[in-house]
């Protein structure tokens, strides 16, 4: 095995299991031997968060593993990013999200937010109790691939009618995915509401953000090294 | 600080200088796939069943919420109440965050309830303490406002002397506001526990008031949450906490209580603990037996 080879796969395996300054040094002395920064991101990093989440949606893996795995790949993102924007390279997607006026309840948002960014999104985050309007302006100003609701009560969520009637009025829906979410939302409201997809968790709402971006731009270069993203994922199980 | 709450039959006192009151959770169709199914048919017999086996499982007050999406929640909470009332005499605390079914819930029910609840946020205090105070009930009050929950124990501590004194401007005494110090899970941030400990301490220490939470939160996002959640109640008792909503069916939870009761002074000579200790040898030799 190269020290490229070793390198990828160390990043890998820290990733999973949340060691940041080892995953924050390997993906330093990548760099140095010239490793190529998507290659890091996309074939050590990305795979190993989404192998985060397939054990997070098993039941495997708890939320404070999640986090930790988010957080040490935040480490070697801080130091990618302005190097894979040198390069001219598109983020995967850009995704807008927010908990919906009323609610401040954010864990989930927040995981969703780590997650988005952790699979090579450009993650504009409004916070907590965000009002239509600036639901609308955000859509308007960062012309996101989604735009994400959260909302963790039953009296909070007609909030999701109300944003998506507002971004209607603006003329911005068909211009934009809208996804939502939260404790007591279910499929069925989603539908109710006019929203284009609900995700019971962050995982779920980050696989399938990526699922539509890939759609939607099967030849932009971030669909293609998702692809790889996913093909090595496919390997690394087959293998393990 | 004694806070009375009755159903037509009965009456709970919480209160630090006695044993503590579990007010049961489980009549919340939220993460409930079945329940809810049935309710929204109008369907109240896993209510009733559910009321029946928390009383059994030794809860004093039974939470019910109702909230289902896109549905009327004021008639199914209303439904909800008469059926748990049909089957058992423990006083209801009733849950909802819609003004309108907070008040056909007050209106129908019969006693002195708990209202779950108002938070710092004047809008939501304007509107529900004139509720409370039309029905005489008591009414939980949580510790964060319109701009989220504080991370700081002296802030929560704040917003809930604001709620006890917006609570006293209605004609609301002190006593029947209890408040709530909010517990959040420790699995997204470690600290969560000893903010919500020490916000006990502030509040038992500065205002005296009884302080009820979701104590279940605590382990949201863990494995064998049973044993977070039956770790955490006798801290949180020994902090202040004086009632809590949270889940009688699971026996961690339940022994734990009964132990800190006893370990603070709560249980003299230990008769409710050994009660409970027989009442299980019982039920272990009546399954052997069958």
């Amino acid at each position: 095995m190269s020290r490229e080879e070793e390198i990828r796969a160390g990043l890998f395996e820290h990733t999973l299991n949340g060691h940041a300054p080892e995953v924050k040094a390997l993906t330093e002395e990548g760099l140095k031997l010239g490793m190529n920064p998507m290659d890091i991101l996309f074939k050590a990093l990305i795979p190993s968060l989404e192998e985060v989440g397939r054990r997070f949606e098993k039941g495997d893996f708890f939320v404070p593993e999640m986090l930790i795995a988010a957080r040490a790949m935040q480490g070697a993102l801080v130091i990618l990013r302005p190097l894979i924007a040198e390069t001219g390279a598109q983020p995967v997607g850009r995704y807008v999200i927010g908990t919906v006026k009323g609610d401040i309840h954010d864990i989930g948002k927040n995981l969703c937010v780590i997650m988005l960014e952790g699979a090579g999104f450009e993650v504009f985050d409004l916070g907590v109790n965000t009002p239509p309007e600036k639901f609308v302006a955000a859509v308007e100003e960062h012309k996101p691939d989604v735009v994400g609701f959260s909302a963790f009560l039953t009296t909070t969520m007609p909030m999701f009618k109300v944003n998506i009637d507002a971004i209607t009025k603006a003329g911005l829906r068909d211009k934009v995915h809208i996804a939502v979410g939260g404790a007591p939302v279910t499929e069925e409201y989603a539908k109710h509401v006019g929203a284009d997809s609900y995700a019971p968790d962050a995982s779920m709402a980050t696989r399938m953000a990526k699922a539509l971006v890939g759609d939607r731009s099967g030849t932009s270069q971030g669909a293609q090294a998702l692809e790889q993203a996913v093909k090595l994922i496919d390997e690394t199980l087959k293998k393990g | 600080m004694e806070t009375r709450l009755s159903s037509q039959g009965r009456e709970v006192v919480v209160s630090g200088d006695r044993p503590f009151v579990i007010i049961g959770e489980r009549i919340n169709p939220t993460g409930r796939k079945v329940l809810a199914a049935e309710m929204k048919e109008g369907k109240m017999d896993r209510v009733r069943a559910d009321a029946i086996a928390q009383a059994a499982a030794g809860a004093h007050m039974l939470d019910v919420n109702a909230g289902i999406p896109a549905l009327d929640e004021a008639a199914l909470l209303v439904a909800a109440i008469k059926a748990v009332t049909e089957v058992t005499d423990l006083p209801i605390c009733i849950d909802s965050s819609i003004i309108e079914a907070l008040e056909a819930g007050l209106s129908a029910y019969e006693g002195k309830a708990l209202v779950n609840s108002v938070t710092a946020e004047e809008e939501r205090m304007e509107r529900i303490f004139p509720l409370v105070k039309k029905h005489g009930a008591a009414v939980i009050g949580m510790a964060n406002d319109e701009t989220g929950i504080s991370m700081v124990p002296e802030e929560r501590l704040a917003l809930a002397r604001r709620i006890i004194e917006r609570a006293a401007d209605y004609g609301i005494p002190q006593e029947d506001v209890i408040i709530d110090p909010i517990a959040m899970t420790v699995a997204a941030d470690p600290t969560c526990g000893v903010i919500t400990l020490e916000t006990m301490r502030l509040i038992r220490d500065t205002l005296g008031n009884n302080m009820t939470c979701g104590a279940s939160n605590v382990s949201f996002g863990l494995p064998d949450r049973p044993t977070v959640n039956a770790a955490f109640l006798p801290l949180a008792m020994n902090a202040g906490l004086t009632c809590a909503i949270t889940n009688p069916m699971v026996r961690e939870v339940r022994r734990a209580v009964l132990a800190g009761d006893l370990l603070l002074g709560h249980d003299e000579y230990a008769m409710r603990w050994i009660a409970s200790y027989r009442a299980e040898v019982a039920a272990a030799a009546k399954s052997a037996a069958e």
